[in-house]
């Protein structure tokens, strides 16, 4: 295992800029998580990690040494494709020792019959089918090495992807999308393998998907990318809380997080939908600014945003009540307990009352804010009628 | 009833064409079972009053070394196609899958060498091949037919289809660029390759111009330079043998064909892996 350092990256296809000087280090061991929607250059960037594409700039690093210059094969990084990539014509035993034989073996060896003839062959051919026995025990595969990847599962054959990829230790495994293939439940089974694989094995991991509830739930780091560029490099929980940008506010998490806009105040604070809120920000008064705000940030409460309910999504344990602005249509959801949606059927209006929230420029960079000590919700306005 | 006629002229129409394509092949089949006064018997039957087909088989062979023929058939065939294959399968893979400078225009001029009628370039080939000193040899019948344009093109338009990620996958596991070529895209070719494998075997063994021009001895004679020489004999033309002779010539074709016949019909309609 190793560190993987992508130093100042950049790749254009033709007139368009895939990756713009982008850098990741990631630590030895560490879970990586590339999140971003098709096309932010996330598999572009771990393809150039892998050397299958050039990069335009910048320095690859796989532990100390600079790999640019090195073919695939020079690089012992094994990946982990979308579509699993195995070869149809081989069987499951075959796939898992292509990558050993191709090392292990010299051409000569490799050859089907005189191969078998030449010293050592005998040899290292038994001690690559114990390494591929003892790849495919832990991922359940033994009783399935004489079948072809056609008699296969899309579990089983993400499985035996796995199983190729681990089977020469490589110095970090790289995955593209591995899972999004599988439909939901078998999804939830190989997160878990990947997360005893890499328990196991204490594994380097890239890991690019677009899945935000993927990421969050098995990497150390998370880095959201969007347009070739890095948003925010961050674990999780900060990610979800702290988000640097309203893109990777809207990105990360589900639903959305709430984007209302908001001005600051006479005396620096926030206000939003008619509301005074208890919060103040540095920023010159009269700026126009956005708020976002988490669903389960929100609560009804005796004050705070007027809205209307439009309709309610139930999700067992809770549900989500999606709600206009009274005053200017914009949409809001909440997250609430799904004994406390009961009281606000569709059609009934309800204050909202935020109980955190993130303050935005107009460009979507993060503002600071802080709480006004003491301070309550109230109407910017005088009450109506 | 209009919708029943609507297929039954459709067969009628496709049995027409049939019988058409077939009657040369009948006729061939018909006469070389019949002894020289019944093959220009005003009237025409199927079958022969009188069978002279042992005579005519016979005469096929012992007239002339048919045998030799057919050996030498096989022989050409063979050593085009593998030479063919070698060279189709890592330029199609060059041209379907590496991106490289100049790739485009590379399989333009491969397309328009299509276009190219091998009448051709049979005079500069015929003075090389002299130069070389190797006209009348296998290597001269051999030699202009081992890079296939076609076989390229059809190869080509297969690997399209394999999917990147496989290539991706064998270059991380430590296949080199010809070891692709070999391990991953053939395999996954093959219904591809025997196809082109049939059409090649058809075509050179059906190849009657350019052997009559490289090569002179009997010995070394194709199928259909053979055919040819039993009207070339100064005894004229027997039609029996010549048309039994055609036929043995004919037989490995049609058995070669159903042989392959789904690896055929599948290579043509692409429809290889996934």
């Amino acid at each position: 295992m190793a560190s993987v350092d992508l130093i100042g990256i950049g790749k254009r296809f033709g007139a368009a800029e895939v990756l713009r000087d982008v850098t990741l280090r990631v630590a030895d061991g560490e879970f990586l998580a590339i999140l971003g929607p098709s096309g932010c250059g996330k598999s572009t960037l771990l393809r150039i990690l892998a050397g299958l594409e050039g990069a335009d700039r910048g320095e690859v690093r796989l532990g100390d040494e600079r790999v640019e210059h090195l073919p695939p094969k020079a690089r012992n990084l094994a990946m982990v494709f979308q579509s699993y990539a195995l070869y149809p014509y081989m069987t499951v035993r075959q796939n898992i020792a292509l990558p050993l034989e191709m090392r292990r073996l010299s051409a000569l060896q490799r050859l089907p019959l005189l191969g078998g003839l030449l010293p050592g062959t005998a040899l290292r051919r038994r001690a690559i089918a114990e390494d591929v026995a003892a790849a495919a025990e832990p991922l359940q595969l033994t009783h399935l090495l004489e079948r072809r990847p056609a008699q296969l599962s899309g579990g089983q054959r993400q499985r035996v992807a796995l199983a190729r990829a681990m089977v020469r230790h490589p110095a970090a495994f790289l995955m593209d999308e591995p899972l999004s293939n599988l439909d939901a439940r078998l999804r939830t089974e190989a997160r878990a393998e990947i997360m005893a694989l890499r328990q196991r094995l204490g594994a380097t991991i890239l890991y690019v998907t677009h899945d935000q509830a993927e990421a969050m739930a098995m990497a150390d780091r998370v880095a959201v990318m969007q347009g070739g560029r890095v948003l925010q490099l961050a674990p999780p929980q900060e990610l979800y809380d702290e988000p640097t940008s309203l893109e990777v506010a809207r990105f990360v998490g589900s639903p959305p997080m709430n984007a209302i806009p908001a001005r600051i105040g006479a005396e620096g604070h926030v206000e939003a939908a008619g509301c005074i809120l208890p919060w103040r920000s540095s920023v010159a008064p009269g700026t126009q600014v956005t708020l976002g705000i988490r669903a389960e940030a929100l609560a009804p409460a005796a004050q705070g945003f007027p809205v209307r309910v439009e309709r309610v999504e139930r999700l067992g344990a809770e549900a989500l009540m999606h709600c206009a602005l009274s005053r200017s249509g914009e949409a809001l959801v909440a997250r609430l307990d799904a004994a406390q949606v009961g009281a606000h059927p569709p059609g009934t209006s309800l204050l909202l009352m935020p109980g955190r929230a993130v303050l935005f420029d107009a460009q979507g960079d993060r503002l600071p804010m802080t709480l006004r000590h003491g301070a309550a919700i109230t109407s910017s306005e005088p009450a109506y009628g | 009833m209009a919708d029943r006629l609507g297929p039954l002229l459709r067969h009628a129409l496709l049995l027409l064409g049939a019988a058409v394509m077939l009657a040369p092949f009948v006729l061939m089949l018909s006469l070389s079972l019949k002894p020289p006064a019944e093959i220009f018997a005003p009237e025409f039957r199927l079958l022969p009053v009188q069978w002279a087909a042992v005579e005519n088989y016979t005469a096929a062979f012992t007239k002339v070394p048919l045998a030799r023929f057919l050996l030498n058939g096989f022989i050409v065939t063979f050593c085009i196609f593998a030479a063919q294959a070698v060279t189709a399968l890592p330029m199609a893979y060059a041209l379907a899958k590496l991106r490289w400078h100049g790739r485009d225009t590379a399989f333009l001029l491969v397309l328009a060498a299509l276009l190219v009628p091998p009448q051709v370039p049979a005079i500069p080939l015929y003075i090389a091949l002299w130069q070389l000193d190797l006209l009348n040899t296998y290597a001269a019948v051999i030699l202009p037919s081992t890079i296939s344009v076609f076989g390229i093109f059809l190869m080509r338009q297969f690997f399209r289809t394999v999917p990147d990620d496989l290539i991706a996958a064998a270059r991380m596991d430590g296949l080199g660029e010809f070891a692709i070529v070999w391990r991953i895209m053939l395999p996954t070719a093959a219904p591809a390759l025997a196809a082109f494998g049939c059409l090649s075997f058809i075509w050179n063994w059906n190849e009657f111009f350019w052997p009559y021009i490289a090569v002179q001895s009997e010995q070394l004679m194709t199928p259909p330079l053979g055919i040819a020489f039993f009207s070339d004999t100064e005894a004229g033309t027997s039609w029996g043998p010549l048309m039994a002779a055609a036929t043995v010539t004919t037989a490995p074709l049609v058995l070669a064909f159903l042989l392959a016949q789904r690896a055929f019909v599948r290579g043509v309609t692409m429809t290889g892996i996934k």
